[in-house]
């Protein structure tokens, strides 16, 4: 039980509580929700134990699949992003990303912000697919996955900013 | 042997992650297949329990309309009973079978869903009030939905904004039937579809629960008629409705309790295997 392992307890709580109590109820536009829980898988340590990333992400999805009563669509994009999440790493800060110091919760970069572009947009692209799971909608899904991504993204990098661990 | 546990401890990550999919999206293919339960659902001690402490503190904000809802509901009721013929002569009760045909529960909406294509609603009665899975949901304008997972103490409504839901409906006027879906596009309409070319229709009209529908009594109100469109290839119209109820406020519901369903539901399965 270190430092590390307890704040990535306490953010899975706090996120997950935040999303459900707050971020749930926005309908901005009657319709549109974002899901800053993700910042989650973001935040987990680079080189941190990979296995228990993949079970808390599946959790962490499978708690707001009861919460929305959507059957396992947040479950799925999740552990789909914990999976992928070391190619994006790769292709955000370089091939040898595992032996530089990467941290995600700081000042905004070009190399962070393509990072959180390119996780959030794959995860709210898995999650809408399945969640509307008809051919007919696809204009509807694809409106809802880009409004509902700048929100995330926007209100991410806000978090990140809001709740920086250390000031320098 | 060796060989399978070596290729299992190589790939525990592909393995593992590949299962956590599986289970993912088996959960996802099921709550999108028509008439089968979600198996994650709001409706268990902890959701719901969430759900009910935040809705206990949400309830404060709307005190005043609430009030004011049921000083309306109280004023209509009055007066269906001041407006009886006959004072002393109370609503029939079949004596010889003792009981009413249709019991009512009353139940608090703790969670109200209203943004995604397939919407549901949490509220705070279960199986401990004999609430069971399709037993219609309504409030005092018109319907709610019907009653998908139940818990011993919470229940899932099937919002009729939900594509999944099919309702047998009618014109009040005419008795002209058709079912009513919902497009997914706007909170406050839903669309009847198969209405036959004959019946006569006109903008205005309203449109009530039909009496082929097992889990709603008949002439419940839902909606009335904003616009008329006539598809090319079937011979039907299909009706935008306007619906009596604004899906995104809703405070108590009344759960419809049928006596005669599972009768008629034995009786029709009956006569399926004579045939």
């Amino acid at each position: 039980m270190n430092s590390a392992m307890l704040s990535n307890i306490a953010r899975f709580f706090l996120l997950l509580a935040a999303q459900i109590l707050l971020f749930n109820n926005l309908s901005f536009f009657g319709y549109l929700n974002p899901f800053p829980y993700v910042l989650f898988i973001l935040l987990f340590p680079v080189n941190g134990n990979k296995f228990s990333l993949l079970l808390a992400s599946f959790s962490i999805g499978i708690i707001m699949d009861m919460f929305c009563n959507s059957g396992g669509v947040h479950a799925a994009a999740c552990v789909t992003l914990a999976y992928l999440r070391p190619n994006f790493f790769r292709f955000s800060f370089g091939v040898s990303y595992e032996y530089q110091t990467i941290r995600i919760n700081d000042k905004l970069t070009p190399e962070r912000f393509s990072f959180i572009l390119t996780t959030i947009v794959t995860h709210h692209t898995i999650l809408f697919i399945l969640e509307t799971f008809r051919i007919n909608f696809v204009f509807d899904m694809l409106f809802k996955i880009i409004l509902s991504s700048i929100f995330t993204i926007s209100l991410v990098v806000l978090m990140i900013y809001l709740f920086k661990p250390n000031k320098r | 042997m060796q060989q399978i546990f070596n290729f299992v401890f190589k790939n525990s990550y592909k393995l593992l992650f590949l299962i956590l999919l599986g289970i993912a999206l088996v959960f996802t293919v099921q709550s999108h297949s028509f008439h089968k339960s979600i198996v994650i659902n709001s409706a268990n001690f902890l959701s719901g329990g969430v759900y009910e402490q935040i809705n206990s503190v949400n309830e404060y904000f709307s005190l005043r309309g609430k009030n004011e809802a049921l000083a309306i509901e109280n004023a209509r009721l009055k007066e269906l009973l001041h407006n009886q013929k006959d004072t002393t002569k109370f609503p029939e009760i079949d004596t010889i079978r003792g009981v009413k045909k249709i019991n009512i529960v009353v139940a608090k909406v703790i969670r109200n869903q209203y943004q995604s294509p397939e919407n549901y609603i949490t509220i705070n009665s279960g199986s401990i009030q004999g609430i069971k899975t399709d037993m219609g949901v309504v409030n005092d304008l018109g319907i709610i939905g019907i009653i998908e997972n139940v818990s011993p103490n919470y229940a899932t409504i099937q919002s009729i904004l939900n594509l999944k839901s099919k309702i047998n409906a009618k014109i009040k006027k005419s008795n002209h039937f058709g079912t009513l879906i919902w497009d997914a596009k706007n909170t406050g309409y839903a669309q009847l579809i198969e209405v036959p070319r004959l019946a006569s229709i006109r903008k205005g009209d309203t449109i009530v629960t039909g009496a082929d529908s097992r889990i709603f009594p008949e002439n419940i109100g839902i909606g009335v008629i904003e616009n008329v469109y006539t598809d090319n290839q079937t011979n039907y119209y299909t009706l935008n409705i306007r619906l009596f109820n604004d899906m995104t406020n809703l405070g108590h519901v009344y759960i419809i309790k049928s006596k005669e369903k599972d009768e008629i539901i034995k009786l029709e399965a009956l006569t399926k295997k004579d045939e």
